[in-house]
């Protein structure tokens, strides 16, 4: 679980985070939502040490990342996974070296115990028989699937995702949020999806923060965002012409 | 209050290089691979250079000689001098500020770009003694590819000069051996290690500090050429006037 409370994130004069207070459950997918310019990367990054609030505490558990020294951290950094919006991985690693990379940093695995740990994750994640392969040679759906495999290797106890699904076709995307889903059932880990995408919320919003103008406005499960009467929220679901049909034909049904 | 500003961030760049160690087998690999793609690959391009100007200046030297009671012995002087004190060591750290900086600027600035440095934070490994360490460590072997250069660089005069009917390879020999100053070749390396120094240093505080997209990475390692050579010509200046003019 992690706790936020009362976090401040300012870039000069201008104030990006404005005392947002939520907690991030364990074992379920929290997604948080905005539009461009709402501050969700900004909350992602305090979240995983980037940027540093300057006020308000992140608690991991019972401890302030605040708190901890540098050497915690760093310790605290080791259990964090992340996905990030381009992949991130290293082009000058093949895909087996990337996904091994956070063992090869933080274990004393012997190299055919690191290997089947990343044949297991690939495995995992439907990637098989690309080890050798560069990431300029696989599509960016694969990349994304890597990039999750990577995150998942040395299994943490937070996944952090920043838009996982950009650029991604909706048949790929839904897999990349469905798999995101799973991992997180089946490590009973703490996932984070900062996203804008409607889809993913309606797939595996278990829980969902809508951010405004630097302020949490709303939050509640992705079966309660199509109930509730809240303006920022219903403005920001039914900007998308799909929805706003979907809510159309829902209220036209209601009062047949 | 720009350049203050970029001067202490190079200086707290450099004392964030030297803190929280990555573990040592993966430093290892990194060093290997820098090694290979900082010196090895340099080799080339260094030995052609060395071969074909150090037989321009000994040409030039003779061709300058037009007073009889001159000896043919001052080519090869001239040319050992030249080559030494100042084509091999400054020159040479020029051309490796465009061929090798460029290359640590734009990869380095690439994996900014890409959120790899980004990745790498997160992990909590400590990106700048991850990616700029194994380079320092490269470049302390920079000092042989200079080696190479003199001995090349001399080579080419001695070509240049007795193929070219200049010198008798006797008279060519007896004045690279005249005169000879150990002392000079120290200074020699000692701003070698200085130059290596900045060569590793400079276009990664370029590249790990840039902000925007590709176009700014191309802009970095523009910047970066600038910087790395104005830094080398100063230091070049400074070493000299302590070393050799005490």
């Amino acid at each position: 679980m992690i706790k936020i409370e009362d976090v401040h994130k300012r870039f000069g004069e201008e104030e990006i985070l404005k005392g947002i207070t939520t907690v991030f459950e364990k074992g379920k997918t929290n997604l948080i939502i905005g539009q461009s310019g709402s501050g969700k990367s900004v909350m992602l990054k305090c979240l995983i040490g980037l940027f540093k609030p300057e006020q308000g505490k992140i608690y991991y558990g019972d401890e302030a990342i605040q708190d901890m020294d540098d050497e915690r951290q760093r310790k605290l950094r080791e259990e964090m996974g992340m996905l990030f919006q381009g992949g991130a991985l290293f082009d000058s690693m093949n895909i087996e070296e990337n996904v091994m990379f956070p063992l090869r940093m933080f274990t004393k695995m012997k190299k055919p115990e690191m290997l089947a740990r990343v044949n297991e994750v690939l495995k995992r994640v439907n990637l098989e028989g690309v080890n050798k392969k560069y990431t300029a040679e696989i599509s960016g759906g694969m990349q994304k699937r890597v990039s999750i495999a990577r995150a998942i290797v040395n299994k943490p106890k937070y996944l952090f995702c920043d838009e996982p699904n950009s650029g991604l076709d909706p048949k790929t995307a839904t897999l990349i949020d469905t798999l995101i889903q799973e991992i997180t059932h089946e490590y009973d880990i703490t996932t984070i999806v900062v996203t804008h995408d409607m889809n993913s919320v309606m797939e595996i919003g278990e829980k969902v923060m809508l951010l405004k103008n630097g302020k949490l406005v709303w939050q509640g499960t992705n079966q309660e965002i199509f109930k509730t009467d809240n303006e920022d929220v219903t403005s920001f679901v039914y900007s998308s012409d799909l929805f706003k049909k979907i809510r159309d034909v829902q209220l036209k049904e209601n009062k047949a | 209050m720009k350049y203050l500003h970029d001067i202490g961030s190079y200086f707290l760049m450099l004392k964030k290089v030297f803190a929280s160690f990555t573990k040592t087998s993966v430093l290892k690999h990194m060093i290997f691979k820098d090694i290979n793609d900082l010196i090895i690959s340099s080799l080339g391009i260094v030995a052609f250079i060395s071969f074909f100007v150090g037989g321009v200046v000994s040409i030039q030297t003779a061709l300058n000689m037009d007073n009889p009671i001159v000896p043919d012995s001052l080519i090869g002087f001239a040319t050992r001098q030249s080559v030494i004190l100042e084509f091999a060591p400054t020159f040479i750290s020029i051309i490796m500020a465009g061929k090798v900086g460029s290359f640590i600027t734009s990869s380095i600035g690439s994996m900014r770009v890409t959120e790899q440095i980004d990745a790498l934070e997160v992990m909590g490994i400590n990106s700048l003694n991850y990616l700029v360490f194994p380079k320092i460590v490269a470049l302390m072997f920079y000092p042989f590819v200079i080696v190479l250069s003199m001995f090349l660089g001399v080579f080419g005069g001695w070509v240049a000069a007795v193929y070219g009917g200049f010198s008798s390879s006797a008279d060519f020999i007896a004045g690279v051996q005249e005169d000879f100053i150990p002392y000079q070749l120290f200074y020699a390396f000692f701003k070698t290690f200085i130059f290596a120094f900045i060569l590793a240093t400079v276009p990664s505080w370029q590249g790990y500090y840039m902000k925007g997209g590709s176009l700014e990475v191309g802009k970095a390692s523009t910047n970066s050429f600038v910087w790395t050579s104005v830094l080398i010509i100063a230091a070049n200046y400074i070493i000299t006037q302590l070393l050799l003019s005490a």
